[in-house]
């Protein structure tokens, strides 16, 4: 019966988007249309050729995880990783030599249209991937049950890759709002939120149905994840579509009160999205490394509501020196000081896990993988509200400091504890002994890490010089140099950080070299593990 | 009053008074009697279910602490 409702939506979707391809107001819109045309179609005639076939018994589920959505997430993880990483490296030297500004590909790939497919993608597809997968497979273990929803899992994930295709397509081809993290327009926005509900709905089932009597403190990130970037993504995109036929859409909110909701969104983007999350998979996959409980339960729960009470204010220190009131972006920079205390509590606890077994970050370059993780977290987090303050803001705002910033904290933090967790994931869902290569793990970890380093360090260089420069008057108070002088002298900077980006994309390279000899070489595990005991 | 003033005002006196003693309340529950020993088992929740959920009610609670 469900089959034939399922029918008629798809059938209704698929003509619907027939009508928006010849009607489409802009050429993003009809590709939408095409794309989302192609993919109704497509599961009409996949669910027809279904219908009315005797039901197989889907007994005995409930006995074990439901791990293949899981799989399909690393996978989705490691190859997102990869495509994002590429599009950065393109990008960085597309600014350090224009000439990558191809005259062919004008309006379609050039630095303009590549940079949110960057940042969508290494933001979205590659963590976003990496959290929906992991939080399935953590909240599994953690509360003792099978993923609720059935199959819901699967359209999360399909879903999801679907937003990231119309995302991407969308920006290439010139659909965007112009809100950085938020770029796709509404009829994205719109299929967005369907999935995001999705998403809680099999979440939350998952927990409210869990065998252990305790939440176990990483799905406590992950809810707050999902709730927030649920608020945030809703609040953001209040905006009235122009037609339904067409990409355009207009914000709900004016001028100032859409900064600040825009930087409202776009910092908690950072808090809930790259750190609350992430947090969560640094929660159970550090200990599940070390092989010990984590450090502190109480320190893990202040360390919870410190930083989700304090990350939602401090969106303002984006606007220091904007038409936000002073009392505004006080507050921000105040609050953003304040949580420098939960970042490095949450930093302590991860560190101190460890306590007692040091030794395997001599043996062990995936525990390795997720301390220099951590390390960078503490980093950025420091970094962060020092950033914050205005006096230094007025240096370092609109320079090459802020990108430095945020790559230290996403290549460092989010990237490396997502490599750790591929690392644990994949021949734990594959059922492998082990990895293939410990020692392409350290390849791994030596090229990152030496990568972001590159960047970092010429992207301080290049971002303080720029701040200087800007501000440089001479005797009689004009500006010494003009904004093309400050983009000359970053040019040996630019080239350093291309190669840091090389380096850290070689290293992604190998770990999916890595992860696919794991699957398709590494000794099975045990077959007496791997079979499950019947209950005594 | 107008709307934002009203907001403004409320925003600046309870609400503020709520989420802080939300958050002391927080702080003071982490460190309650008793709590070091339940958090031992707390965080000891990774370490159980695996490879399998736990059994559904009826069957009897089996390697309820098979540790990795």
């Amino acid at each position: 019966m469900s089959n034939y409702i399922k029918l008629i939506a798809l059938g209704l979707v698929t003509l619907f988007a027939m009508i928006g391809t010849n009607y489409a107001r802009d050429l993003a819109y009809q590709v939408h249309a095409i794309i989302v045309m192609i993919v109704a179609g497509g599961l009409f005639l996949y669910t027809l050729r279904r219908t009315d076939e005797p039901k197989v018994a889907a007994a005995g589920l409930e006995n074990e995880y439901f791990d293949s959505v899981i799989r399909a997430g690393t996978i989705a993880t490691a190859f997102w990783g990869v495509v994002g990483f590429l599009a950065g490296t393109f990008i960085a030297f597309q600014l350090a030599f224009p000439a990558l500004n191809f005259e062919w590909a004008e309006g379609l790939a050039n630095f303009g249209r590549l940079r949110p497919l960057h940042t969508s993608a290494v933001i979205f597809a590659f963590g976003g991937n990496a959290l929906i997968a992991t939080s399935f497979y953590v909240v599994q273990r953690t509360s003792a049950a099978r993923l609720w929803g059935g199959n819901l899992a699967w359209f999360v994930f399909w879903g999801y890759q679907l937003f990231i295709v119309l995302a991407a397509t969308g920006y290439l081809f010139g659909s965007t709002q112009s809100k950085e993290y938020a770029e796709p327009e509404w009829h994205v926005d719109l299929w967005l939120t369907i999935v995001w509900v999705a998403y809680l709905a099999v979440f939350l089932g998952t927990i409210i149905k869990r065998k252990e009597p305790h939440i176990y403190v990483a799905n406590w990130f992950y809810l707050s994840f999902i709730v927030t970037v649920a608020m945030l993504h809703l609040i953001n995109n209040m905006t009235i579509p122009v037609s339904i036929w067409g990409s355009k859409s207009v914000i709900v909110w004016p001028g100032v009160q859409d900064a600040m909701i825009q930087w409202w969104y776009g910092h908690n983007a950072v808090g809930f999205f790259l750190t609350a999350g992430f947090l969560g998979m640094m929660y159970y996959f550090i200990p599940k490394q070390a092989e010990r409980p984590v450090f502190s339960y109480k320190l893990s729960i202040i360390h919870f509501w410190a930083l989700i009470f304090l990350y939602i204010w401090a969106g303002p220190h984006h606007l220091h020196y904007t038409a936000l009131p002073d009392w505004a972006s006080t507050l921000g920079m105040v609050m953003s000081v304040i949580l420098w205390m939960p970042s490095w509590g949450g930093m302590i606890n991860g560190l101190m896990t460890l306590s007692g077994a040091w030794d395997k970050l001599r043996t062990d370059p995936v525990i390795r993988m997720m301390v220099i993780s951590l390390g960078f977290y503490g980093m950025s987090t420091f970094e962060g509200p020092m950033m914050s303050i205005r006096a230094v803001n007025s240096l370092s705002h609109y320079t090459d400091w802020t990108i430095g910033h945020v790559h230290s904290g996403a290549l460092g933090w989010n990237g490396m504890i997502t490599f750790g967790a591929l690392y644990y994931l994949v021949p734990a869902l594959w059922k492998r002994e082990s990895l293939y290569s410990l020692r392409l793990v350290s390849w791994h970890f030596w090229l990152a890490t030496i990568g972001i380093i590159l960047y970092a360090a010429s992207m301080w260089v290049t971002g303080i010089m720029e701040g200087l420069m800007w501000r440089e008057v001479d005797a009689n108070g004009f500006l010494v140099n003009s904004f093309a002088d400050t983009v000359a002298a970053k040019f040996p900077m630019y080239v350093v950080r291309g190669l840091g980006g090389v380096m850290f994309l070689a290293g992604a390279v190998i770990m999916c070299y890595n992860l696919w000899m794991t699957v398709r070489k590494a000794p099975a595990k045990e077959a007496s593990l791997t079979v499950q005991v019947p209950a005594e | 009053m107008e709307l934002y003033t009203l907001l403004r005002q409320f925003a600046d006196s309870w609400m503020l008074l709520f989420l802080f003693t939300f958050f002391i309340g927080v702080i003071v529950w982490a460190f309650r009697p008793g709590s070091t020993k339940a958090y031992k088992d707390t965080a000891n929740i990774p370490f159980r279910h695996d490879d399998a959920p736990a059994p559904s009610q009826g069957q009897p609670a089996a390697n309820k602490e098979a540790r990795a």
